[in-house]
Order: structure tokens, then sequence, then C-alpha cells
């Protein structure tokens, strides 16, 4: 489904955005038109505008009166036709009738190019593209939201899938009635789809004889109503035989012009009306605001195709290469990964491939995709852990997508588990989906193994013990890419807490000022680009690892400020609090654009502990002055590690900050940051209720703690942190 | 300036059972600058009492358009045809300031027999001008101008 909404996306992107815009601009003709129409304050009857014309214009052999209720009379005068606008209220002349040239060329522009058929057929094509693009995406979005019913939910991911799905969420419906419509025109105008005209040699009537009557008392114009007229053709001068053609909304007759007798009428037929359905959904004539509606939703295709290859842009340089992936009902070995940021990934491919390469048929994909593997013998899972033991993304919805596959999905099973031994739930959820496959029967084809910290040797080991159970010699050698880093200078640094046993240090880093040619040309080096609460990661000398920091500011303020608490023995902490001014570090950005505070007005509450105050330092910082927010902060004593004190109560004076409500562990009467929660259940209960969101950041323990404090108080309102976090509304970033 | 070319085989009475009692005949509709879609056109021949007797050739394939050349239509509906064969005399609509060539092989009992030639126009969402040119068959060569979208019809052999 990706591959077919990328491809038709990115073949047809540049002529549908081309029919998008195009399409918006004359989606304002028929707003304008029945602006300038004087359109529904009319006469009544086609009797009574008849008439009025004929008066009006001696000449007057034709009649029309387009959706949008503008009439226009052609006469003839002194041998040539002429064509006049027709106020419809009292049948006057306006003025000579002009088509609008610029709305002419557009509507040509948009219909064919002006490249004839080819462009029509082209036109066409773009129309059932837009509709393909439509239809893959909603299947695709229902996919990942995890069914229908949460389609409407919030959307995690980059800034461009996040813009990317909230653009098509709001136009999807414009887009697949345009493009539907489109298509259908097309397929009419080709001849694929009758349109229900045919050429008529049914005799014309002919009027009595008689000597005409004045038009506006002619019984069958006056029991047609104006907003029904499309066309009246008046009788030739002169001949008493010959009779007014009238085409309405229902068909077409004729009108003896002595004696206002209908004579005959043919009613459209269900192709005339079909198309005629059609062509007022697609163009909006008529009904202004259904085109205006339409054309709105056409103004999201350019930012789709941008933001949609922008996604396709990412997904490529990012993703790994299977080879010969077999499709999951023929594969004979089904690999599925859980993976949240992409590392456990490029292990399974190192799998997949080296499998392919010994001849096996097999499938690699997500494990929230799992179903029964009809042909597969065994089954390889390959999943990271999250959060506090918690499934990583692309598995989140495992373990309810298992229980409806009946029994195991294939016979034998082999687990995988990615983790890091410094959280205390290592490799948990490796260890749930075990039992949870052998639970339904699958054979284990070897023991739960677990890799900490993505080491190559114990995957190497794995696979060699792997290739033994099932008769394939594997060698896997797997080192997982290392992100393109960059040169950061230290400018400043900041320290707290050695008195109290917590060495932390604010750390600021700046892009380097470059030296060579470039520099010396007056390009200066920058940093990347990154938001409050995003992580730069870094790999300390000797490791092949990167650890994440969040940082505290916005690469607009011109520094990348982290906070660093040293960890005894610690790698990278200890590798940074040895850093002087003037030293250079390796560091990448990784975006973390679901940990940000929403764009609303509600109330924020805040809570961190330690190192963790430090983007929320900075999101009180970027604080609207007047928007709530209330932050709980931890730390050990305020003589010698209160964070970012100045700051946070020069936003205090400022209304950036609403409360500041501290925790000291190492005072007299010590307390933790989810003491403070739970003394102010009240209040928090009340912000929750009023639309509030959390966002805490610091370490699991604190989380926890914090967790099973907010649960507590927001019992009373029947609600938990889960239900809160699965509407965005309560973030953490613990570690 | 785009040429369209039609060469009429087999239609009506027009054709010449052998060569040599007919004449080739070049009928060339140039039409106005306009602003405006392309026009449908339908050339067609009347008898010298002014009754239809044969089309020519019919410029714009959509039936749904077709109809809007009513003065074409109602004459061959006078003359009591039920059904039309357009197979090989219909192409293109023409745009504007474009020429519409047709050749065509005439009877010479038609020619300076009082069989005229009409050019009748339509435009989609623009006028309608049955007899927009009129021109006998003549072996004088003929040069008219229209008074709709044609802006002139000769005739020549
Ligand atoms: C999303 C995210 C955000 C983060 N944000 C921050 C932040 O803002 N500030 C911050 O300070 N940290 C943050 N961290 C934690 C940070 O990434 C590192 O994990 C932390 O700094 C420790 O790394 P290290 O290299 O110093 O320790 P490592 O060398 O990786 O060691 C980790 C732990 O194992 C112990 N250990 C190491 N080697 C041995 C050994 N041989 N024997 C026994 N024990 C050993 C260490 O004592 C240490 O406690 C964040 C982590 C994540 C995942
Ligand atoms: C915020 C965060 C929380 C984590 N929680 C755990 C955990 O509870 N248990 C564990 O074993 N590993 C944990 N890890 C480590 C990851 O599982 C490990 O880095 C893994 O290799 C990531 O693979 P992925 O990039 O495919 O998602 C955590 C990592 C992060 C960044």
């Amino acid at each position: 489904m990706r591959r077919l909404h990328s491809l038709a996306g990115l073949a047809a992107a540049v002529v549908v955005t081309f029919m998008a815009i195009t399409g918006a601009i004359l989606s304002l003709q028929p707003a304008l038109e029945t602006a300038s129409a004087r359109a529904w304050a009319g006469l009544g009857s086609v009797a009574q505008l008849a008439g009025a014309v004929a008066t009006n214009l001696p000449g007057a052999e034709r009649l029309t009166r387009s959706a949008s209720g503008m009439v226009v009379a052609y006469y003839a005068e002194n041998g040539t036709q002429r064509a006049a606008q027709i106020d419809p209220a009292t049948g006057g002349v306006i003025g000579a009738y002009e088509p609008s040239g610029f709305f002419s060329f557009i509507t040509e522009l948009h219909r064919s190019l002006f490249l004839g058929d080819r462009g029509h057929a082209i036109a066409g094509l773009a129309s059932v593209a837009i509709a393909v693009l439509a239809v893959s995406g909603i299947l695709m979005l229902v996919k990942r939201m995890g069914g229908w019913r949460r389609l409407l939910g919030q959307v995690k991911g980059t800034r461009s899938q996040r813009l990317h799905t909230f653009l098509a969420r709001l136009a999807l419906v414009a887009l697949v009635v345009t493009s539907l419509s489109g298509a259908f025109m097309s397929a009419v105008n080709f001849g694929f789809i009758p349109d229900g005209t045919s050429l008529s040699f049914a005799m014309t009537p002919q009027s009595s004889g008689a000597a005409p009557a004045a038009i506006d008392s002619l019984p069958a114009l006056a029991a047609t109503p104006l907003g029904d007229l499309r066309e009246l053709v008046f009788p030739a001068i002169g001949d008493a035989t010959d009779v007014f053609t009238l085409s309405t909304a229902h068909g077409q007759g004729y009108v003896d012009q002595a004696t206002g007798a209908l004579l005959s009428f043919t009613p459209n037929n269900f192709w005339q009306q079909l198309y005629e359905a059609i062509y007022v959904l697609h163009t909006g004539v008529g009904v202004w605001w259904l085109a205006l509606i339409l054309g709105l939703g056409a103004l999201a295709v350019p930012a789709l195709a941008i933001t949609g290859t922008l996604i396709w842009a990412q997904r490529r340089r990012h993703s790994v290469r299977l080879e010969q992936n077999a499709s999951w009902w023929s594969a004979r070995t089904v690999i599925l990964v859980g993976s949240e940021n992409n590392s456990t990934m490029g292990f399974a491919a190192t799998l997949h491939n080296a499998l392919v390469a010994q001849g096996e048929r097999v499938h690699t994909g997500p494990m929230n995709s799992v179903r029964a593997y009809p042909a597969a013998e065994r089954l390889i899972v390959l999943t990271s852990t999250y959060g506090d033991g918690a499934a990583p993304a692309s598995a989140r919805h495992f373990l309810a997508h298992l229980d409806k596959v009946w029994a195991s999905p294939a016979p034998s099973v082999a687990v995988l588990g990615f983790g890091d031994r410094s959280f205390p739930n290592y490799c948990a959820f490796a260890e749930v989906v075990q039992a949870a496959l052998v639970a339904r029967g699958a054979e284990p084809l070897v023991d739960l193994t677990t890799i900490d910290r993505q080491s190559s040797q114990d995957f190497a080991r794995w696979g060699e013990r792997l290739g033994e159970a099932i008769g394939v010699p594997l060698t896997l050698s797997h080192t997982p890419a290392r992100p393109a880093s960059q040169d950061l200078v230290l400018v400043e640094r900041e320290d707290f807490g050695c008195e109290v046993q917590a060495p932390t240090a604010i750390l600021r880093f700046a892009a380097p000022n470059g030296q060579g040619l470039l520099a010396r040309l007056g390009f200066k080096a920058s940093l990347p680009r990154f938001a409050v609460g995003d992580l730069v990661g870094i790999i300390p000398p000797g490791s092949d690892v990167p650890r994440y920091y969040s940082i505290a500011t916005a690469s607009g303020e011109g520094v990348l400020e982290i906070c660093v608490r040293k960890q005894a023995g610690g790698v990278c902490s200890e590798y940074l609090h040895a850093l002087n001014p003037g030293d250079r570090i390796e560091g990448f950005v990784r975006h973390n654009p679901d940990f940000r505070p929403a764009r609303n007005r509600k109330p924020l509450i805040l809570v961190g502990a330690g190192a963790g105050i430090a983007p929320l330092a900075g999101f009180v910082r970027q604080n609207r002055p007047g928007r709530p927010a209330y932050l709980f902060l931890g730390a050990r004593d305020p003589a010698s590690d209160f964070l970012y004190r100045r700051q946070l109560e020069g936003a205090l004076s400022e209304n950036r900050l609403t409360s500041l409500d501290t925790a000291f562990s190492r005072v007299v009467g010590g307390q933790y940051v989810q003491h403070r929660l739970a003394a102010q259940a009240d209040e928090v209960r009340e912000l929750v209720a009023a639309g509030a969101q959390i966002m805490v950041c610091g370490g699991l323990d604190m989380a926890r703690g914090v967790r099973a404090a907010l649960d507590a108080a927001l019992a009373p309102l029947s609600l938990s942190t889960a239900m809160l976090k699965a509407q965005g509304r309560y973030l953490e970033d613990a570690y | 300036m785009k040429k369209i070319i039609a060469s009429l085989l087999l239609c009506t009475a027009l054709i010449a059972p052998a060569a040599a009692m007919a004449k080739d005949v070049t009928i060339t509709t140039t039409l106005d600058n306009y602003s405006g879609r392309d026009a449908y056109l339908a050339v067609y021949v009347t008898k010298p009492d002014g009754s239809y007797d044969s089309t020519l050739w019919v410029a714009g394939s959509k039936q749904r358009y077709l109809g809007d050349l009513r003065g074409w239509i109602s004459a061959m509906t006078a003359a009591g045809m039920t059904t039309l064969n357009l197979d090989g005399i219909t192409g293109a609509s023409i745009g504007s300031g474009q020429t519409l060539t047709i050749h065509s092989n005439l009877a010479d009992t038609l020619i300076d027999a009082g069989y005229t030639i009409h050019v009748e126009s339509a435009v989609e969402q623009g006028g309608e001008y049955p007899d927009d040119a009129v021109a006998p068959i003549t072996s004088a060569p003929q040069q008219v101008s229209g008074k709709g979208y044609v802006a002139t019809l000769s005739v020549s052999m």
C-alpha cells in the first residue's frame, strides 16, 4: 500500500499539483458569477422573462441561463449575432456579454492543458491518480492509527508526517469528490461511459400557425420556473409554424407560439441526469459554497505533494534494503520487527538478506502486521523495548493483533530482544512476546536471547545458533550505522550539585568558527536545526552507541544547551563533564516531535527532577505570557543543585510561569516531586479537567513515582495517565 | 495554421459513378479570431429548392454538442432522415483562426445547377450560427464571408 501510495504520488506530483491549482482558481468562478448575476431575485417564470427580453431586444433568438443564474440573450442586429447579459429580475439588458477571458483560459488549461485530446487524457489520469492517492492514503492511515475508529486520533511522527496527515484528513472528502467526478467526466469525454445524448431526428413539431400570442401569456412557459431554465430558442421571426425550443433542468420540449401548449417533451434520461449531477459536484456551478470548499481542498494538494515527497525522501535515506521481500502468504521464514528508531530494523535486514542469500523465501515486516502465515515454517521476532518495558512503535498493536490469529502464526519461533541493561526492565517486551507466542503453541527454535546496546558480537553469536537450529549456515555481520555527526564547540558550562553528590553540568555548545576557504569567504558553520525537547546524540570516544541528551534551547537561539548528570563510571557523562570551554565534541540531532507542548492555550503541567529539568526550563522560556504553566521541580538541595533558578524566577515575574513548586530531598523533611503532586492533587485534577497537558522528564524512578501520584490524583475523574497518553496529553521522556 | 485535409470517399449521391463525370472541389473554411472553445462546424449541401441534399463534413465529434447545430439537424429532419452515418466525414473541432479544408468529388450534375454549400457553426457556451456562410456550387471560384465564427468560405475546382 505504501509503495502504491509513494509511486502514484511521485509520478503524479507535478501534474496533480497543476490540476489542483488551476482547479482552486476555477472554484472562485461560481461565487463571483453568483455575486454578479443578481440571480435569485428572478421574475418567477420563463414566460415573463422571455416576454421582457423579446420587448427589450426585438431580434432575440436564444436565451440561456447558467447554473449560477446568469442569463444571456443572443440576438440578431444588422445581420450579426450579439450576446447581452440580462438582468433576471427585470429582463432588462445589463450590457454586452463578454465571457471572462481569464477563466476561459484557466478552464482550458485545467481541462486539456491546451493539448487537445492528449491533454484531456492527462487531466483524466491526474484525477484517477488523486483518487488512488486518497484511497490508499486512508487505508495507510487506518493501518497506522490501528483501526477505523481511531482514524481521527492524534498523529505522531516528524513535522512533515503530521502536516501531511493533518492536511489529508481536512481535504480528503473534497479531494475524493473532485477526483472521482473528474475521472467520470473524463471517461464520458472519451466515450467509456455514455453521456446519454444522441442526435435526434424526431420531427420538430409545428405551431398551429395561428397568430403568435404574447410571449408572457404562453401557458407552457408560464408553468416553467426561471430556476429550471437552461435554454430557450425563439421561433424564427415571421415563421408562424415554428416553435419555441425549451430546455430545462428536466428535459427538452417544444412550445406552440400561438397556443402556448407544450407540444412534446423528452425528459432527460438516466445518463444525462447522472452527468449533470456529477458536473455540478465537480465544478460547483450554481453551488458557490461547494465550489469554494472543493477549491480549498484542492489547495491542500500542493502542500501534500511537498510533504509527501519529503516523507518519501526521509524514508529512503533511512531505509535499509531488503532483498527480494517475499509475500506474507508464500514465505517460508517470516521476520517481524519491533522498533522505535529503526536501529533494530537494520539488524533484521542483515538477517533477512543473509537468509535470502541461502535461498530462503523470507518475508520481513513490522510486528503490528502480524497474521497467520500459511506457508511459514518459522517466525523470527526482533524487538526492542521502550518506555518502561513497553512495546516500541512498530509493535504497539502486536499483542492485540496476535489475539485475532488463531493459534501461533507459525509452528516454531525465535525471539531476539534489543535493549539496554541500564534500564530496569531490560528487554522486558521481548520476554512478553516470547511468552505470548509459546502460550499459543509455538515451538522455540532457540532460547530467548537479548542484545545489549546493539552489540554486533552478541548478534553474530545468536545468528550462529539460529543457523544451526534451522540447518542454514548464517554469518551475520551488522554494524549499526552511525548517524552523520557534526562538530560542536563547548562555549560555556555551569556546575551544580557537587556538594550533594549529584554533579550536574549545564553545557552550552555552538557551531565551531569555521576555518579554511569557506569561512574566509564568509560562510559560517551553523548548528543543525532543533527545537526545545529534541535530543542530541553524542558518541563518546571508545564506544559505538550514542547517548542521548535532551536539548533545552532551540537552534534559533544560537546555542545548543544540555544538562548532564555525571554517572559514576559512565562513559559519556564523564567524558562530557571533563570538557572545558573551547573543546570540541561530535554530535547529531534526533528530532523528538512527540515531546512538545500542544499548540493551544490550555494549561501545561511540567514535572521534572535533576537534569530532566533542562527541556522543561526551555519550554517555560518559550511559553507565551498568560498561558498557564505549572512547574514541579525536584532536586536535592536548594543551595547546591537548584538548576535554572534565576531563569525560572524571572519567568514567574514575566507571567510565563504560573507557579513553581519545588521538592528538595536532602533537606530537613525532604520530599520528591511526586509528593508535591500528591499534595496538590485537587489543583492538578482541576487543571486536567480543563484540558491541561502533562509533560514529565527525568529518571525512570521519578517517572514511575510521578505516574503513580498522578493516577491517584486523577482517579476521581475516571482518568489515568495511560488514557491521557493516548490523547497526547501525557508525555514522558524518561531514562 | 492547422490544415485539416479530408478526402470524401463514399457518402452520397454526390459521388460520381465515373471520374469523367466528376470534379475535384476544394472547400476552404477559415474561422475568425475569437475567444472561446473550438467551434463545431457542419458543412452540407442543399438542393436548388433549398431542401437538404447531403453532408460533406462535420467538425467536432461529441454528440453532446452536435445537437447545437440546429439548422443542419432540422434540414435533415425535414428531408425525412432518421439516421445519419458520419463514418469517414468527421474530424476534430476547429479552433479560433484555424482553417478547415475539404476535398470533395462532386458530380458534374451538381455544378452550376443551383446547389448550395452551407456552413453552420456553434461554440460551447458561445454563439450558434445556422447558415454562418453559404456559397453556390459553380464552376467559377466562389468566396463569401461568414456572419458568425466563419471569416471566409471559398469553393474552387
Ligand atoms: C531520551 C533520553 C534522554 C536523555 N536525556 C538526558 C539528559 O538530559 N541528561 C542526562 O544527564 N542524561 C540523559 N539521558 C541519559 C544519557 O543518555 C546516558 O544514558 C547517561 O548520561 C549515561 O551515559 P554514560 O555513557 O555516562 O554511561 P554508560 O557508560 O552508558 O553507563 C550507563 C550506566 O551503567 C553504569 N556502568 C557503566 N559501565 C559500568 C561498568 N563497567 N560496571 C558497572 N557499571 C557500569 C554506569 O554507572 C551508568 O550508571 C537521556 C537518555 C535518553 C534515552
Ligand atoms: C526512552 C528509551 C527507553 C528505553 N527503555 C528501555 C527499557 O525499558 N528496556 C530496555 O531493555 N531497553 C530500553 N531502551 C533501549 C532500547 O531498547 C535500545 O536502544 C534498542 O536498541 C533500540 O532499538 P530501536 O532503535 O530499533 O527502537 C530504551 C531506549 C530509550 C531511548
